[in-house]
């Protein structure tokens, strides 16, 4: 697995450059990733979107579905394409941390 | 010299029809060769990796794909399917192997032009293999990778005016058949159709928000030559309300020998004198039709529109000039249950621009109702299943009607609502005993 670093942290990632294991995750990898999935600065809707989908995550152990995630921050899915331009299964589960979603075929 | 060996593939080309590992292998040479000096992006030998690690895949009677990968562009959740190879020492041309879906026109029409561009965009920027068609439709570039994601979204989108498809849980990319610009059954404008739902749903096609995949495709008739009975959530088929209108004159020139039967599709063989008796009449599923006396008549009440009689004597007999489409839910393929053909929810309704009530009255309903039951992964049809359609009757507003139902039911219980029932639960108690003694 290649490893990517940050301010002297270094994170595992797989080929997508999702985390190896949602316990590393830390503020600094939501710096790191940010710029990739093309967020150049990030503001407290950003944050409630990760804080969501880690909450959600640790209840649930599983990603939550697009429209449940919709309902619980109140935006509506455009705008969250508007945070997250690399979308919400992409960009905004890889910076939560959580593990990469499957199937997408 | 071909980069890998590859004995279990080549037996693959030994057989009597044209072969998937001759095409790759044509185009690794075509690659290595590089006549037109092309600038590839990707490397050069990636069809011989491909070919490489699929021997290896047979050899071990396994895949080496991984499973998942989630790449794509920016604003889009859909249209790229990540792939990765698990041997990317071995084969490291393959290390990405990226399927791109681009959604195809309406009806298939290419001018060569447009296919010469795409495929030289594809020779440069992927493995030059394509996929024409998937099985939802769309065109299907094979193999690239993910530095040239956001390029080849760029060239698609702004040279060539296209688009990408759908993958995910998303509306796939709408399908069709050539319906009214070449064929006289169409009985509505599946082009038109198709590319109005196309636009109007754009955001469901590029951002996943459904519980699953959602498949809309349009058959001009009953013919039904895109399938869309068997493959999609929700099915369009042309239909017709009137009676199948009859050249009596040209029923006897078939009869006479003069017109040939299936447009002369069984011309290969002798197979005698045209017997309308034994090749129509008696064929019909519905025993509508009787030839008396030099005349055909159809009982259209009877008729269930199964299109055999036109297909044989497409001269003498035509469709309807009452038009319309039926609307069919919830076919698919088996993966949690088996697989399931559409059930009827709209026997007949007109296909007129801009299409508001089918979008009002049928889509967005139906889409309203899944989005919020639909379980992570459900199709249309497995809801249905589970909650009944009596409960998608309910949802969308649509009136029961008999035709919904294929067979008469085993099980007699009904449940009703209180409001469907005169005076709801509520009895006089005193009342009833004037009729019925305790």
């Amino acid at each position: 697995m290649p490893t990517v670093e940050s301010n002297g942290k270094a994170f595992e990632v797989d080929e997508d450059g999702f985390i190896d294991d949602y316990t590393n995750w830390s503020e600094e990898w939501v710096q790191l990733v940010k710029k990739e999935e093309g967020i150049d600065e990030l503001n407290d809707e950003h944050q409630k979107v990760i804080k969501v989908l880690r909450e959600y995550y640790e209840k649930n152990g599983i990603a939550p579905m697009v429209r449940v995630l919709s309902k619980v921050t109140g935006f509506k899915l455009k705008h969250i394409y508007e945070l997250f331009p690399s979308g919400p299964g992409k960009g905004a589960c890889k910076m939560a941390g959580l593990p990469k979603p499957t199937g997408c075929v | 010299m071909a980069k890998h060996e590859t004995p279990l593939l080549d037996q693959l080309e030994t057989g009597p029809w044209p072969s998937f590992v001759t095409d790759i292998k044509r185009e690794a040479e075509s690659r290595a060769k590089n006549e037109n000096n092309v600038d590839f992006q990707i490397p050069a030998d990636v069809c011989e990796d491909l070919l490489g690690v699929l021997e290896l895949s047979f050899k071990h009677g396994r895949t080496h794909w991984k499973h998942g990968g989630i790449v794509g562009v920016f604003g889009y959740g859909g249209g790229v399917i990540g792939r990765y190879c698990d041997q990317p020492e071995a084969f490291p041309s393959v290390a990405h192997f990226h399927t791109v879906r681009v959604a195809q026109p309406a009806g298939k029409y290419y001018t060569a032009d447009y296919l010469k561009k795409i495929c030289d965009l594809w020779e440069r920027r992927g493995s030059g293999i394509t996929n024409m068609h998937g099985s939802t439709g769309d065109i299907i570039f094979i193999g690239t990778t993910t530095p040239q994601l956001e390029e080849i979204f760029y060239e698609l989108t702004h040279n060539l005016n296209q688009d990408l498809g759908g993958s995910g849980s998303n509306l796939r990319t709408p399908a069709d058949c050539i319906g009214a610009s070449r064929c006289e059954y169409a009985c509505y404008d599946t082009q038109a159709l198709c590319h109005d739902l196309t636009v109007e749903y754009q955001d469901e096609l590029h951002r996943p928000a459904f519980p699953y995949k959602f498949k809309f495709k349009f058959d001009g008739c009953p013919n039904c030559c895109v399938a869309s009975i068997a493959r999609s959530d929700l099915s369009f088929i042309g239909t017709w309300k009137d009676d199948i209108r009859i050249d009596q004159e040209a029923v006897k020139a078939y009869i006479g020998g003069e017109l040939k039967p299936n447009g002369g599709a069984h011309a290969g063989r002798d197979w005698g004198a045209f017997d309308i008796q034994k090749e129509v009449v008696g064929l019909c599923p519905t025993g509508c039709m009787r030839y008396e006396d030099g005349k055909l008549e159809v009982n259209t009440p009877e008729c269930t529109r199964c299109m055999h009689c036109i297909n044989v004597m497409p001269r003498a007999l035509r469709i309807g000039n009452d038009r319309g489409c039926s609307i069919f839910a919830g076919a698919k393929a088996p993966i949690l249950d088996g697989a399931q053909m559409g059930t009827l929810i709209v026997p007949f309704m007109k296909v007129e621009a801009p299409y508001e009530e089918i979008k009002e009255k049928v889509i967005e309903p139906i889409w309203d109702w899944w989005m919020e039951e639909g379980k992570n992964r459900e199709r249309l049809g497995e809801l249905m299943k589970r909650q009944g359609l009596q409960k998608l009757l309910e949802m969308t507003g649509l009136d029961p009607d008999p035709r919904m139902v294929q067979e008469p039911r085993s099980n007699p219980y009904i449940f009703w609502k209180e409001d469907e029932v005169e005076g709801g639960w509520e009895r006089d108690v005193n009342e009833y005993r004037k009729h019925h003694q305790r």
